[in-house]
């Protein structure tokens, strides 16, 4: 299992837009994909859990990945926060 | 129950009376299911009825975000695909999934599992992330309108006594309800004359619409006062309050009874002037209302709730049974049947071809046009009225004719049909009469015309006055303009009454002017021949015409046509009113 944390960048959080990016990149991994904030965990996978998140500009997240490509989902999550969406 | 602050709100009255009740919240119409255990046999049926659902939810998902990314761009189309994720939610894919196979019905599941997330999403502090519960919510309704075929249908889901707040009432959603437990209406939207309103008339129920935000402001259970005579709806009332409208209703219990009296005698004028009171009906259980106001006969029997809430057309024997029901038991009286009354948009479900959507249905295929365009749904109907006519007395009346020449290719068609009957040797009336309703301007223009080969003419005035006035009777906006003294429409009728009589025909009127008391005596003064309203108007009309005498009308009539002013007239038809209703 793969774990990272990861800072929410762009101006309006997690939002519609951000959360469908999300959805978008973990369904192209087999790994079960868990994001986590305070003490609420979501499914990566799932649009509405991820907004259900409410992550903020500057919260902090923890990302949980388990499966046989669990490395490269990982990565390619903690990529999207770092560029910040593609949004300011 | 915590208490909860005591609102007044302003509507428009839309049927008397006064009723105190618990809410029945169809807000989230569709969100609100009752829950149906299902066998596991079934469980796999359903889950297959709900994976279609979804795809058609996508495909129409697809369809509007190719539209907006031709119309709005590019930037615009990315925002759908939110919602098109949110289809593909594990949460909706795996998880309700999961609960039908546990042994409930698709749209309880999917209910119960966007509860649970529409929940979390009002916990949440940021207003921005709490408002897209919104978008959950459109999604879910999206996949629910599919599920159910379009049609909501809760109002048959109602189980104790309550006051129905919603924010439309439609045909398709009052049909299936359950009369006996629905105590009131109150809704956000609509006029005098909508829907909500000419239903709740035909129960005989308070219903006070157009209070803008109700759905909004009172809660599932709220205790709800309905003042349905002065369009007042109170949510959570005070003690006071509440001992202050029993009162009230006690008092009209009693006028009620006294209204009864008036039952068995002729509606007929100070100076022995006879017309004729009839009543409205919608469907078959209200004729038992009708005869016990004392109606003379049934001046227009709606046929549209054949056609709701179903996946087929309504077969010849299903129109003749529910039209020799009434006809047999309203006799010796005669029953007015209107063919349907509907829009393309109505009956698209049910199979038909080239029907496209309309920007404008109120000028569209509706009513006669649908009819002639596709004569095959049109003799079905015209062979169970013509059957059913060999066991009562059956009149046949054409809705929204708009000149002779539709007359004529109506009856061109109903000609066809008796020939086929004849031929089969079924029996039905041969001296039909068959009569044109009058609700279209241009019809009422050339009303003479008309009435030289109908029966008889019948005058719609709820469409003829949002025709003439160009006002949609159920926007807010502009529902203050729909105005049935404006002279325009005062000159109308009287056109069309006396082209009536010019031509030995009778004419009587259907429309929700014939049932305000207010504009009674105008009507008389102007020659009406019959009036048909809902069976509760009955005695009130009858009280009014029973006080008046056909000479004071006439004056009456004479003077507001003269009159350019209009407070002028409704003055004059104000006064004369009150004097009327108090002899």
């Amino acid at each position: 299992m793969q774990e990272r944390t990861a800072l929410v960048r762009n101006k309006l959080g997690l939002h519609a837009r951000p959360a469908a990016l999300m959805v978008q990149a973990a369904a192209r991994f087999k790994s079960r994909i868990k994001i986590l904030k305070d003490d609420q965990e979501v499914d990566g996978k799932s649009i509405m859990g991820l907004m259900t998140l409410a992550a903020a500009h500057g919260a902090n997240v923890r990302i949980m990945a388990e499966g046989d490509d669990e490395i490269d989902a990982a990565n390619a999550i903690v990529a999207l926060f770092e560029t910040g969406f593609g949004e300011e | 129950m915590p208490d909860r602050k005591t609102l007044i709100l302003q509507g428009i009255a839309a049927s008397p009376g006064i009723v105190i009740g618990k809410a029945f919240l169809m807000e989230d119409e569709e969100l609100c299911l009752v829950q149906k255990e299902i066998s596991k046999e079934d469980a796999k049926k359903e889950v297959i009825r709900f994976r279609e659902a979804i795809s058609k939810t996508r495909a129409e998902m697809i369809a509007t975000q190719e539209k907006i990314y031709k119309t709005l761009g590019k930037e615009y189309a990315r925002l759908s695909d939110a919602y098109l994720l949110i289809l593909e939610d594990p949460l909706i894919t795996r998880d309700v999934i999961k609960k039908i196979a546990e042994g409930v019905n698709a749209e309880y599941a999917l209910f119960r599992i966007l509860e649970k997330v529409i929940h979390s999403f009002e916990m949440i502090d940021d207003e921005y992330f709490r408002e897209r519960k919104h978008d959950i919510q459109d999604v879910g309704k999206k996949i629910l309108r599919h599920l159910l075929g379009k049609e909501r249908r809760v109002l048959a889901d109602i189980t104790s006594e309550s006051v129905i707040v919603a924010h439309n009432l439609t045909p398709a959603d009052t049909i299936s309800m359950r009369e006996n437990l629905v105590k009131g209406f109150t809704t956000d939207i609509g006029g005098r004359t909508s829907h909500t309103a000419i239903v709740a008339q035909g129960l005989e129920i308070p219903a006070v619409v157009g209070l803008r935000n109700i759905t909004g402001q009172a809660r599932e259970g709220d205790v709800i006062i309905v003042d349905g005579n002065q369009g007042i709806v109170i949510v959570n009332p005070t003690a006071e309050m509440l001992e202050n409208y029993r009162r009230e209703q006690e008092i009209q219990l009693a006028q009620i009874r006294e209204l009864e009296k008036l039952r068995d005698l002729p509606a007929q004028t100070t100076d022995s002037h006879r017309v004729t009171i009839a009543a409205n009906i919608d469907n078959p259980e209200e004729v038992k209302s009708v005869l016990s106001h004392g109606a003379e006969g049934i001046g227009l029997y709606r046929t549209e709730f054949l056609y709701f809430n179903r996946s087929t057309l309504p077969t010849e024997d299903e129109h003749y049974e529910n039209y020799r029901r009434v006809a047999q038991k309203m006799l010796p009286y005669s029953v007015i049947i209107r063919t349907i009354d509907l829009g393309g948009d109505k009956l698209s479900h049910l199979g038909l071809e080239g029907i496209t959507v309309e920007n404008n249905p109120f000028l569209g295929l509706r009513a006669i046009r649908l009819c002639l365009k596709y004569p095959s749904i049109f003799k079905t109907q015209l062979r169970g009225i013509l059957r059913a006519s060999a066991e009562g007395r059956i009149r046949l009346m054409y809705p929204m004719i708009s000149g002779i020449y539709e007359l004529r290719a109506a009856n061109k068609i109903l000609e066809e049909t008796k020939d086929e009957l004849r031929r089969e040797g079924k029996k039905f009336d041969e001296n039909i009469e068959v009569g044109a309703m009058i609700e279209v301007p241009s019809a009422a223009l050339t009303a003479d015309l008309i009435a030289r080969e109908a029966d008889f003419l019948s005058i719609g005035t709820n469409d003829l006055i949002q025709y003439t006035l160009a006002v949609d009777r159920v926007n807010e906006n502009v529902a203050s303009l729909y105005e049935p003294l404006h002279l325009a429409i005062l000159r109308l009728l009287k056109t069309v009454v006396d082209a009536s009589h010019n031509a030995g025909k009778w004419v009587g009127m259907c429309g929700e002017m014939a049932a305000d008391t207010n504009f009674t005596m105008v009507l008389v003064g102007i020659g009406l021949n019959e009036f048909s309203v809902s069976p509760a108007q009955v005695p009130k009309i009858k009280k009014i015409i029973r006080n008046i005498s056909l000479l004071e009308a006439k004056a009456l009539v004479t003077e507001i046509l003269n009159s350019t002013e209009r407070e002028v007239i409704i003055q004059k038809i104000k006064r004369r009113e009150f004097k009327g209703t108090n002899i």
